[in-house]
Formats: C-alpha cells, structure tokens, sequence
C-alpha cells in the first residue's frame, strides 16, 4: 500500500510541475508577444532625442501626451526624405475605407449567396464558379494590369478606387452559400404558405438569421481592410487620401535614425489600436468568423 | 449544392449576383486576362512598340539567375515562417489547452497579434532592431555581433522571418488549440488506460489527430508568407540589401512598378496565378476529403 | 371551408414515377387521412395538393377552381409540418402573424386572430418567447396555430405528430380532431402510422407504391380491405395471410395442411382448386378446444386483458393470435370466426367477394 501511496504522490507532484510549467510557457509567450508593442508604447511617451540617440528606455517618459498630439494633429515635422500627414486624417481614412469594404463585401456577398442558393437559373453554376475563380487570383498577382484598370477608369486616388475592387468575395459568398444550405427546406415552404417570396423571405428570415455570420465576418474584413497595404500603397498617392498603415512606413522611409521617432511610435500605436481593439472586444465574433471563413 | 425548395424567377437572381459579377469582371478577369495576354509581348526600349514574343519573356525570368536567387529565397522564407509560426503556435496551443484556470484570458492575450497589419508589425520589430535606436539591435551591437539588417543579409532575412511569424503565431494558435479542444477526452483517456504517458499520448495520439488542422494551417501559412508579406518586406528592407529579401511577389511590384518592365512583370505574375491555383487545388482536395471522413 | 378534389394526378422525379395517377374528392369539412409506408407517395401528393410541387400531370381544384399552376400563397392553404418549420428568430405571436401580416390585414385584426387561436390552443401565455424556450407539445401547437390564424380553405398536415413521444402524440391527435371537428375545416393529413389514420380520419386512402390502393372509411378499411397491402398494412398486429386454395365449389377454402375454412358470406367465384390468400386477423382467431388449429407458441406477449400469440402451424406458416387473457401453454388450438375470413386473389392481392 505504501508503494501506491508514493506513486500518486509523484503522480500529484509531476501533474502539479506540468501545469505550473504549462502556466510558465504561456505567461513567457504572452510576454514575448507583447513585447514589441510595450517597447513602442513606451518610445511613444520619450522625447525625439532620447530615442534617436539610442537610449532605450524600459519604462514610460514624460512626452506622452505631447507626442501622440504631435502625431495626431501634424504627423510631425517631417525630414528632407519624408513627408507628413497628421494621424487623424490618416485614421479617418483607414477607418472609412475598412467599413466600406466590410459591408460592401457584406452586401454583395450576401445577395449572390442568396441568388445562387435559392434559385434555379440558367448560368447560376457558371456565376458561382466566376466567383469561386477569383480567391485564385489575388491583388498582387495582377497588380500592374489591376492599376491600368483604374487608371483607364479615372478611379486612381478616390475612395471608390480604393474600396471597390476589394468589394468582391468569394470567400464571404462561399461562407453564406454554406449557411443558407442549412436554412431548412421547410421555413422556405412555410414562407411561400404564408405567402412571402423571395424579396421577403431575405429580409424576414435569411437576413435575421444571418445575423451572427454578418457580426463574426464583419470583424475579419474590417481588419482585412484596416490592413490592407499594397492597394493603397499603388492606388493613393494623393496624401490626404492616405492610410494609416501605408502612412506610417511612408514616415519611416529608410529608417533614418534622424526620423522623429517618437511621433512615429505614437502613429504606430494608433495604427494598431483599432483592429486590435476590434479582435479583443469582439473575440467571440472574430473566432467564430476566423474559423468559418476558412473552412 | 442548391436547395431543394426554390423560388422561381431569372431576373431577380440575375439583379442580385450583378454586383459581384460586375466587380470581379472589371477587377479580377479583365486584369488577369491581361497579365496573361502582356505576358507574351515585350515592350520597345523607348515604348512606342508592343511585339508579341511568344514565351520569351518566360524563358527570360526562368533563366534569370536574380530570378531564381529570389525564388530560392521565396521558398527559404515560406518554409522558415510556417515552421516558426506554426511550431510556436502548436507549443503554446498544447500549454493553452493544459492550462485549466485562466485559458480564455491566455487565448485573448495571444490572438491580437492577428489584428496587427504585416506592414505595422514591421514598424515594431524595426523600432527593437534597428542598430542604432533599436534595444536589441544596440545590444547586439554592444555584445561584438555586428548587427545591421541593412548591410547584412542574412540578418535582413531574419528580421523579416521573425516579423512575418509573430504575426501569424496567432492565427495558427487559434486553429491548433481548436483542434486540440475537438480531440475527444474518453480517446485521451482511452490512451491514459493503455498506459501512455502524456508525451507518448502527445506523439502517437493528439498529433496525428490534429494532423489535417496542421495540413490546413500549412497550406495557409505559405500562401501567408508568399502574399501577405509584401508589407512587412516593404517597410522594413525594401527586399535589399541586394535582393536578400526580395520574394516572388516584391519582384513583381519591383519590376512593374519601380522599373516598368510590363511583360516581365506580367509574365511573372502569370506563374504566380499557376502558384496560387495549385496551393487552392491542394487545399480543396484536402477539404473535400476532410468532407467524406 | 371548401371542397378538394384531385383529378388524375401523377409525379415523375426525372425517370421515377412516384405517383401513377391519383383521384380524390374531398367534401367540405372532411377529414381526409392518407396513410403508407413511406416512400409511397403520401407526402408528394400532399406537397402536390399545397402547390409546393408541380404535378406532372392531373389537376388540383379547391372548391372547384383549378389551382394547378398557382403559388402556395394564391391557393388559400395552411400547412403544419413535420419539423413545425418555425421561424426561429421570431416570437411565437411573429411567427403565427407572419402569414397575416404579409396579406396586409389590419394590426387590430391580427392581434385578435393570434389572440383567438391562442387560447383554442392553450398557448396565450406564450406568445412572448421563441421557439427554442418551447417544449415539443408547444412548437407543434404553434405550428397549428399558424395554420388557424389564416382561416384557411384547406389544412394540411404532414405527419405533425411523429416529432413527439409517444404519450404526447396520443394527446395531441386527440386535440387535432377536436379543433378539426370544431373549426370544420377540410383537412388532409398526411401519416405512416396506421392507427393515427384510423383515429383521426373521417376517411383513409391507403397508399402503396404511387397509387391509392383504398380509399374509405376507417371501418370500411379495416373490414373489408381492398386488397393484401391494406391487409396488412392496417390493424396491429397485422392480419395473418394464408396461401389456400377454393375447395366446396368456392364455399370453403382448404389451407396448405389441408384444413378447411368454410365462408359464413358465401362461395368465392373461381371454383374448386382456385389459388387465393385467406386472411383472418388475430382478433379474430378464437382458442378453442378440439378441432382448431394446432398452434406451437413462440411467444407471447401478454398485454393485461388479452395476450397476442405469435406461433407456428405443424407445417411451419407462421400465425398470429390474439386471445383473451393470459397464455401459459405451449400450444394451443385457435380456429377463426367464421364471418372474419377475407378472401384473396393470390395473383393479384385483389380482394375476392362472394359473387
């Protein structure tokens, strides 16, 4: 007896070390992760000279506030190889464009899913394989003859040029496709007994019980947009049209170490508060629609 | 495939798809189609001309020794992020699910990287490795390592490597934990009653189950590190020193953007496009065999 | 309220015929049941009759108009289905105004047509919550609410109760004829359990294989069954068939052990020799004595009052008994009642009457 005694007791003890060890790896992986992030929130708060001679600092300076308004208001004063667009206007855009492509993909993806599930017409195959064909053409494998478009079509430097081209979505259409096959055969027939058709039936029923997909996918295409970088970057080079992300290495340049550094640390955090924002405080939504998307 | 029960009707349906056709006819098939068409001609020194060339462009990329010095490097850096990005993400995922107290407060503070725009992420990782101004680039320094990401580039590589794997840690975390949850506990337990201890139960029993999320996540990861890169790239080494960290996709934006090369840019979009449509094929196969299982 | 009739519908789903020509009159107020097993047809003829599908050919009248190529909504129906179709983001009052609200009737109006469906259901006090917070007793009575709010020309069920267990299915079938009987609206209900049809149905067609093998009442079926399918098919257990052949000019039929039954209704045409199936349902088989059957008891199944028997005869036939009491013996002899016997034809399962 005494011998089981002492084999659960190792037992206990080894299933104790593996949770504290398990608690340790993750507690040393969050801090790994964050670490980049805490470095520039505190270079954020550090004035441009005490960062541009090298003096790293650990812990929060006194700048704080008078760099993010710097950064909020001008951008900065800008060198001989960079120019400055202040953060709000840079922000606004970015926000602007990442709503317009989340409930534009929304919409059209919504409407096609709709068209092709619940309806029988010639050519539905052919437009839902047109759609499907287009998650094998991504923007940077067709970016010069994609730019020629928009020149021709005078949509260079416009918001519409911007969001429009990246309305399209196979993927939003393939994940409404998939839920609108689990809507069950007989609401559709209690809707046509009670007497409502097609338009009616989107609205009263698809669209409501969509409502969960709208949310999770809504959370993945607003940071799809917030971080979009190559379109913009070919698409924009009017400044006031400018996004935060592009904006950003646009201050960098070559990394300079004369660049202003702290109004660059205050631009970057502002950068990437908003998705992150988003992911946290929509954790469930994000999960849900990182998961579904990709199957 | 379609429902059972329908409504009647063309034109409605025909209305509704409008909007999605139209966009993908003047934004993806029409472009694609030209990338396609220039990628047989090649302009004049000057530009006035456009001669159809058959596949001389091609033959020209594919026998340029730049060229393929980059696809080399495309194929060192993809397998180098899903490696990195998914072996962390596979151990932490593995802690996560061990973890019982506090596993969604440790899920929330590993996922917002995801959030964190490549171009961005970046921008952090140069402001730690940066030689005179970054904490880790000046230690480096300090330590007799002579660390410039600028000059050297192998260093270039690792940044970039180590940029573009923070960022999708979280990404592969999310799917692995969720594999690791859908394992049923009575087959761990199972397992724990054959006498396997946790590490054999890990190699022999929890891996090869989660073995089709590891194949997924694969095929995501390179498409990640093929595509998604060209920010982190281009805010942090411009794909220099040289070309040491320039990819299949920085070379298409060098040459059609920066040196206006049409044809070569085309022709190098082309077998990209044939890139991307193989990995898809490879990941729809994969789903629908996942489908019949 | 209004009549129903099919005329000559068939169905084909691409080379499979599923319905071979179906005719059916429904008289205002009936309750019409059609039972079969499933994949016989019940539930396309159904779907057919509330415009959900397109008969291949034939035609569908509602109190004598041809409804044939109108939508569901135009054809002034209700229908409850099997999985109560609910809208399950709408509350039980949305979901029973769906229907009104969409044929623009005034608020007022609707409210007080829930209201009154809601209390003939005993579920006023629910009109708040969603589907899911209902039990499955509450989804079926919503569906049904559904349906009365609209003052329908024609109910149709499509086997409503088979989602619920059983003690609550006996009760909800009870109700269902009641509101039936109350409202007098023409019904069809769709079944696979046969003693449902005979319960609720002021009529039965019996399907088999695409075409009505028997429409009548439920006594008529039970009772003078038109051929071996409905033999079987209605009455639990089912009716015991036995290859025979006509001996006594007709009178009488000899059985494969060379017993032989006399007919209390009269000779058989055919003649002597003549190859039928003789039935007789388990009732209908009484112990008695000497001269019955031998019977070699496999099991039985006592039920309280009375005890069903499942044997074999000496030359193997396997039979089916239903006698009072308990049964403790090995064997016992059963002979049938005479006036009991149903006559078959053995080539075509066409029910024999005396000529």
């Amino acid at each position: 007896m005494a011998g089981t005694e002492a084999l659960a007791a190792a037992t206990r003890r080894r299933q104790r070390r593996g949770r504290a060890l398990a608690y340790a790896a993750l507690t040393i992986g969050v801090l790994v992760f964050a670490f980049p992030i805490w470095m520039t929130l505190v270079g954020s708060t550090h004035d441009v000279g005490t960062l541009g001679r090298g003096d790293v600092p650990l812990w929060f300076g006194p700048h704080g506030a008078e760099n993010y308004a710097t950064a909020w208001t001008t951008g900065g004063a800008g060198t001989r190889n960079t120019f400055v667009v202040p953060a709000s206007t840079m922000l606004l855009n970015s926000a602007l464009m990442a709503a317009l492509i989340a409930v534009g993909k929304i919409a059209i993806s919504l409407l096609s899913a709709y068209a092709v599930v619940f309806f029988a017409f010639p050519g539905r195959m052919l437009a839902f394989w047109l759609i499907f064909i287009t998650l094998m053409l991504p923007v940077e494998v067709r970016i010069i003859p994609t730019f020629e478009v928009m020149v021709d079509l005078r949509l260079t430097n416009t918001m519409a040029g911007l969001t429009v081209p990246l309305m399209a979505s196979a993927t939003a259409t393939l994940l409404f496709r998939q839920f609108f096959l689990t809507i069950p055969d007989e609401y559709v027939e209690a809707a046509k007994m009670d007497g409502a058709g097609p338009v009616r039936f989107f609205r009263d029923v698809a669209l409501p019980l969509s409502v969960t997909n709208i949310a999770a996918l809504f959370v993945i295409l607003f940071i799809y947009g917030w971080n979009q970088y190559l379109w913009p970057l070919l698409m924009v080079n009017d400044r006031t049209l400018e996004t935060i992300v592009v904006g950003l290495t646009k201050m960098i340049g070559t990394g300079d170490s004369q660049n202003e550094w702290n109004t660059i640390m205050a631009t970057a955090m502002m950068a990437l508060l908003p998705p992150v924002l988003v992911v946290v405080l929509m954790q469930r939504w994000f999960i849900k629609g990182l998961t579904e998307t990709e199957k | 495939m379609q429902k059972k029960v329908i409504f009647r009707g063309v034109a409605l349906p025909v209305a509704l798809l409008l909007p999605q056709l139209v966009i993908t006819g003047i934004f993806f098939f029409w472009p694609a189609g030209q990338a396609i068409w220039s990628s047989f001609l090649r302009e004049d020194a000057f530009g006035l001309s456009r001669e159809f060339v058959w596949f001389e462009n091609f033959a020209d990329i594919l026998t340029d020794p730049n060229y393929l010095a980059v696809a080399w490097n495309t194929a060192i850096f993809s397998a180098a992020v899903a490696v990195l990005a998914m072996g962390v993400a596979l151990f932490l995922a593995v802690q996560a699910d061990k973890a019982i107290r506090g596993a969604t407060a440790y899920k929330t503070l590993l996922i917002w990287p995801y959030a964190v725009a490549p171009a961005v992420a970046a921008v952090l990782w140069l402001f730690l490795f940066h030689p005179q101004i970054g904490l880790f680039g000046r230690a480096l320094n300090a330590a007799g390592i002579a660390w410039d990401y600028k000059i050297n580039g192998g260093q270039a590589m690792t940044l970039v490597i180590i940029a573009a794997a923070w960022k999708q840690v979280s990404y592969n975390f999310i799917f692995f934990l969720a594999g690791l949850q859908s394992i049923p506990r009575n087959v761990l337990e199972a397992a724990a009653i054959d006498g396997a201890r946790p590490t054999r139960r890990f190699w022999t029993i929890v891996f090869p189950l989660i073995s089709p999320t590891t194949f997924f996540l694969l095929v995501v990861n390179l498409v990640y590190a093929f595509f998604d890169t060209f920010g982190i790239i281009h805010a942090l080494t411009q794909g220099g020193p040289g070309l040491a960290t320039t990819t299949l996709i920085y070379r298409v934006y060098v040459d059609g953007v920066q040196n206006l090369n049409f044809g070569s840019s085309a022709a190098q979009s082309v077998i990209l496009m044939a890139l991307v449509i193989a990995m898809t094929a490879v990941q729809f196969r994969f789903i629908e065999r996942k489908v019949h299982y | 309220m209004a009549s129903l009739d099919i005329q000559g519908v068939t169905k084909c789903f691409g080379a499979t015929q599923v319905l071979h020509g179906i005719d059916l009159a429904v008289q205002d107020g009936e309750m019409v049941v059609i039972v079969g097993a499933s994949g016989c047809g019940k539930s396309t003829l159904l779907r057919i009759v509330a415009g959900l599908e397109t008969p291949t050919s034939g035609a569908v009248l509602i109190e004598g108009q041809d409804v044939t190529p109108l939508e569901p909504a135009d054809r002034d129906i209700a229908m409850v289905f099997q999985t109560y179709a609910l809208y399950p983001h709408m509350s039980v009052f949305d979901n029973m105004a769906y229907g009104l609200k969409i044929r623009r009737l005034p608020k007022a109006e609707i409210a007080a047509r829930v209201q009154e469906a809601a209390e003939l259901l005993s579920i006023g006090h629910l009109l708040e919550r969603k589907p899911r917070q209902l039990s499955g007793g509450q989804r079926q009575r919503v569906a049904m609410g559904r349906a009365i709010v609209r003052h329908p020309k024609l109910f149709l069920f499509d086997e409503p109760l088979s989602n619920l267990d059983a003690r609550l299915r006996v009760q909800m079938r009870a109700e269902i004829r009641r509101l039936q009987k109350r409202l007098a609206v023409t019904s069809l209900f769709v079944t696979h359990d046969q003693v449902e049809a005979m319960t609720l149905g002021d009529r039965l067609v019996v399907m088999h294989e695409g075409r009505a093998a028997q429409v009548g009442t439920p006594m008529e079926v039970w009772s003078r069954p038109a051929d071996t399918y409905v033999a079987s098919f209605i009455g639990s257990p089912a009716m015991n068939l036995l290859p025979a052949s006509l001996a006594e000019g007709g009178a009488a039929a000899r059985l494969a052990d060379g017993t032989v039954w006399r007919f209390a209704d009269g000779a058989r045409p055919g003649g002597e020799g003549r190859e039928v199936i003789v039935g007789i349902r388990p009732e209908h088989l009484v112990p008695n004595g000497a001269e019955g059957l031998a019977l070699a008891v496999e099991l039985a199944e006592p039920l309280g009052s009375e005890t069903v028997v499942h044997g074999r005869l000496a030359d193997g036939t396997a039979l089916t008994a239903r006698v009072p009491g308990a049964v403790v013996a090995d064997s016992l002899r059963v002979a049938p009642e005479a006036a009991a016997l149903h006559v078959f034809d053995a080539a075509t399962g066409r029910r024999l009457d005396p000529a």
